[in-house]
Formats: structure tokens, sequence, C-alpha cells
């Protein structure tokens, strides 16, 4: 092996003990509060249990589907939203803003690991917390709902690698975005204007297939589909191998726009740093 | 001769703050168009540290220290002049560079609030990729050396000020840096654990050879650990020298502190008399009459004790900026 083979090499070893370890102790800390994170979840199910019961209800009395989707696709849709949602929980502008504020990317900054790998471990290990704790609120949904679910090991499997990839895509777009608060401390309307555009063309407030056609049309070619309405297709969804691993195949594509852009919003920002807070 | 671990050439940053008046108007107007005000923080400054020396770096708020600081540990860009620490240009903020630095500074807190120490610094050993003997080696070394052994098992918000600042200075240093910013490391602390403190920056430096460039407000921390001392003011250097050396050429006095034998005579004539405790009388006199004053003084009155002293460090400090504002 050539010098500069066994370096990287050494890098990535040296990358993985980092991410091993933050995600560690990401665990620890998601363990030890617990409740307040089942608290937290258990909030967030009120949205998309008021989203089944409308469209449910809607399906009921068009004589048992809309556009073909029954109450039983429409229970399995929102029980796996709830994952989904959770594990688009990412490291947002706000924190961004928060951690320009308060000093903390100066501590960051000072350490010889880009901060963007913290988030990424950090919020990586939570998922690990969020997952283990979202199972018995899967069973107590599944029980009220009576989802129809029929699915394959390789929807299993694509569903398994596409709930990371949405992390991913999210964690980079909303970082970038968190890179304007570099230049401005108030970065929220502008971040509210993103969660819009994202609440209709992510699959989020309603299953993609039950907005106009142009409205698919323009969620293909933006990054939102693939955070929210393609890892929860995948495993709902009678998706065709061919349909799967193309899905994956875009979040990798939307994963490398985001990495792009947010390695050259950073350039750009980081020039801009007064540090001011500390 | 060998390279300084420091080397600054006129550096100077500018930050462009946002101003405006007070008020519905002025804050109308300022939608429109936006007032900008340039704030020279550092201002062309020149210096150079020689590695495993320890530079006090004075001077009061605002006066650019920590922007001089940051802009050393590469936390933000120069405006002009140039930088370079161990041989790197610290805003390139290159592994190799940020891997041999620490800026500790006092009020911030690094460690992860909800867990115990250890966890930090296990986080910290695989962010700096310190292979795991090493990290054992240093971690215990610095936990004997701070006497923190039984709290790095606490969660970190259980732990007092002196003890988080204590496992915050084991968590910076695990990578052994060669050169360590100390940014008010002691701000808050009470006398003992400042002490304890500045005990561990001696011996640190000495065991590792570190180069230490230190700023605080108490001048104890300054006197203990600093032979030479760089002022700065505006943005400015006004002094960089030995610490003894910037009493001798800022005050031109010095103090002499007698203890009289019937203790209420009157010794305004051997100098200015500004301090009287009991039979103790503190008379500054100049630096040039110092000997001839205190011989008259023993030979015209009766003496129990008498101390010849430079001025506090404090005074000596405050004589600078005093002289700079007024020039």
């Amino acid at each position: 092996m050539t010098e500069v083979a066994l370096v990287q090499e050494g890098r990535f070893r040296a990358l993985f003990d980092f991410y091993v370890t933050a995600m560690r102790t990401s665990i620890q800390q998601g363990f030890q509060y617990r409740v307040a994170h089942y608290m937290y979840m258990l909030g967030m199910v009120a949205e998309p249990v008021i989203y089944l019961v409308v469209w449910s209800t809607i399906a009921e009395e068009s004589g048992g589907s809309v556009n073909g989707l029954t109450p039983g696709y429409f229970a399995a849709y929102y029980i796996v939203w709830t994952l989904v949602r959770n594990m688009n929980i990412v490291f947002t502008p706000y924190g961004w803003e928060w951690r320009i504020r308060e000093g903390e990317l100066s501590g960051q900054l000072l350490r010889p690991l880009h901060p963007i790998h913290y988030d990424l471990a950090w919020f990586a290990g939570w998922k690990v917390v969020v997952i283990v704790l979202w199972l018995p609120i899967a069973v107590a949904l599944s029980l009220l709902f009576d989802p129809s679910i029929d699915v394959r090991p390789l929807e299993i499997l694509v569903f398994a690698v596409a709930i990371w990839g949405a992390y991913l895509i999210r964690s980079f777009n909303q970082s970038a975005l968190g890179m304007i608060t570099f230049w401005t401390t108030r970065v929220g309307a502008i971040f509210q204007l993103y969660i819009m555009f994202e609440l209709l063309l992510s699959g989020r407030l309603v299953p993609l297939q039950l907005m106009p056609a142009w409205v698919e049309t323009l969620a293909w070619l933006l990054p939102f589909r693939w955070t929210f309405f393609f890892p929860i297709q995948a495993l709902v969804g009678d998706l065709s191998d061919q349909e799967l691993l193309a899905g994956l195949a875009m979040q990798a594509f939307w994963t490398c726009v985001g990495i792009l852009v947010f390695s050259l919003a950073w350039r750009k920002a980081i020039r801009q740093y007064s540090a001011v807070a500390g | 001769m060998s390279e300084p671990a420091v080397r600054v050439e006129e550096l100077r940053k500018v930050f462009d703050v946002p101003e405006r008046e007070a008020g519905l108007r002025a804050a109308t107007k300022s939608l429109v168009r936006r007032k900008t005000r340039e704030v020279r923080a550092v201002d062309g400054i020149s210096f150079e540290i020689a590695p495993g020396e320890i530079v006090g770096f004075l001077g009061p708020n605002g006066a650019g220290k920590t922007t001089t600081l940051k802009m050393l540990s590469g936390l933000l860009y120069v405006s002009g002049g140039e930088a370079r620490v161990l041989g790197h240009v610290p805003s390139k903020r290159e592994r190799s560079f940020l891997s041999r630095i620490a800026l500790v500074m006092g009020n911030r807190n690094q460690l992860q609030w909800d867990l115990p120490a250890l966890d930090s610094f296990e986080l910290n050993r695989s962010i700096y990729r310190i292979p795991r003997e090493d990290f054992l080696r240093a971690r215990d070394e610095l936990i004997e050396l701070l006497e923190i052994g039984d709290l790095v098992r606490k969660p970190v918000r259980q732990l007092s000020l002196g003890e988080r600042m204590k496992a915050e200075i084991v968590g910076s240093l695990l990578h052994r840096p060669q050169v360590l910013f100390l940014d008010e490391p002691t701000i808050g602390l009470d006398v003992t654990m400042q002490k304890r403190i500045r005990e561990f920056v001696a011996v640190y430096r000495e065991r590792h050879e570190a180069t230490v460039m230190l700023t605080s407000h108490y001048m104890a921390d300054v006197e203990a650990l600093c032979e030479r001392v760089i002022v700065i003011h505006h943005g400015r250097i006004l002094f960089d020298g030995d610490l003894s050396a910037l009493s001798d050429t800022v005050a031109a006095w010095k103090t002499i502190a007698v203890a009289l034998d019937d203790g209420a005579g009157d010794l305004s004539g051997y100098g200015e008399v500004i301090h009287r405790d009991g039979d103790v009388v503190t008379l500054r006199v100049p630096k040039s009459e110092t000997a001839r004053v205190t011989a008259r003084l023993l030979a015209e009155q009766d003496v129990l004790d008498l101390n010849v002293e430079d001025p506090p460090i404090e005074d000596v400090i405050e004589l600078v900026f005093a002289q700079e504002t007024s020039e």
C-alpha cells in the first residue's frame, strides 16, 4: 500500500472512531433524558394523528378511498411518518444562530474537525435512541388505526437506508441555510419559508399522490420529496425494485448537492465570522 | 537561533460595526441606509514569542487582547499584516496546526454539560486522534496535577465554577498543545483556585516546554507566571519587555513604607504621603531620590522598620494606560 493510501486509510479510521465515540456519547445523553425525549416524541405524534384522522374520515365518506388511498394506507403512511419525521430532526439554522451568538462555534473551530461531523455524529446517535423509543409508539398506533402494510425484504432494506439518506439530505440543506446566520442573526424568516415549501412538497402534510400533477412534478425536481415521501413510500407504497433503487440514487444525488452547497457556503461564511461572543 | 513559536507583524483586525441613534425614526432610517463604523480592534501590532516562553498580554477591556488571541488561534481572519504560530498561518486552520495549540477561555464551557467530564475527554481523544495509551497517560497526569480525581465522574453541571474550570483545562490539554493561549483562565475563581491554576500552568509549561500567552485582569497571575509582558491599549502595543523593566520605564517613583517609634510624626518633608496605617506611613518618592530619602529617614527619625518597594503592578499598568490616553 502506498504512503498516501495509508494516510487516507488512517484518516477514515480516525473519522470512524470519532463517529462511534460521538454517537456513543450522544446515546448516553439521550437515554439519560429518555422521559423528556418520550414526552417530546409523544407531542410530535399529535400532528400525524390529526392528518390521519382527517384523511381516514374523508376516505370513508368518499366510499372507502381518496384517489385510491384507503384508511389502511393512510394509517400505515402516517405511522411510518412518525419515525421518518424523527429521523429528519437535524441541527437547524436556529441551532447555527444559537451556536454563533453564544460563542459555542469558537470552541468547535478550535478543534481539528469540521463542526458538521460533530452535528452529524451527535444527531445520528440520538436517532438510535429515537428508533428504540419509537417502537412502542408504533405498536400502540398500529393497534389503534389498523394499518394495511405488506412489505418485501428489499423494501425494508431500502427503507432502512432511505431514512438515513433523508437524514443526510436534511442535515446538509439546513446547515447550508444556517450559513446565512454568519451575515444576519435573524434567520427565522428565511427558515420559515423553507419549512413552508418542505411542508407542501415533501409529503409531510399530505401524501404527494393527493397533490395536483404539477406539484408532484415539481416535487420530483426538488430535494424535499426524498426526505419524507420516498422513505415512507419505500415501506408502505407499492414501488417497483427499479423505483426503490432510483429513489436511493436520487437521495445520493441530493446528498452530494447538499454537501457541495454547504461546503461553498461554509468557505464564504467562515471568513465572515467575528467570534464576538467568544 | 530557533524559529519563534509566535510571530506577529503589523497585525490588524478591523470590524465594521453597525450603529444607529436610538428611537423609531433612526430605526426606520436604518432600514434604507445602514450606517456602519470601522472599529480597529488591533492596529498594527508586532512581536515574537520564543518557544517555551510565557508572556503576559495585558490591557483593559476592549484593548484588543482577545481579538489578538482569536487571530493567533485561527478563529478570526486577519484584516492585515501577518501572524504565524508554529510556522502555520492560523486562519488556514490546518489539522497539524489545531492539533498543536489550545485556547482556553475562562468563561467558556466546552464540556458536555449533562455527562461526566470523562466522556468529554474521550470525545476529545477521538477528535484529536490521540493514541489511547498517550491519551490515558495525559488524562491521568492532568487529573492528578489539577487534583480532580473524583470530580471527573460527576456530571459537569454539578461541578462548581472552579472545578469546572479545572476540568475544562484537562479537556483542552489532552493533546498536549505546544502553544497555549490562556484568556482570563482564573476569572471568577476564588484565591485558592486561582493559585492552583497558576501553579498548574507553570508546571505544564516546564514539563512540556510549552509556549504560553496569558491574558488576565489579576496581576497576581501575571506576576507569578510571566517574566515578559506585552501591554496593549486601543489595539496598539504600549510596552513589550520584562515585567520589572515595565515598572522602571513607566513609574519614576518608589514607595517607602516606614514604621516609626513615636508613630505620629509628619513625614511630608521626605516625600508624598500616600497612605497612613497606624504607625506605618507610606511615602512616594522619585526613584533618583530613594537612597537619599532612605538615609535621611534613618538618620533623622526613630525608625522601627523600613521597606523600599517598586510600585504595585496594578498602579504601573494604570499609569501606562493613563500616559497613553493623555498623549
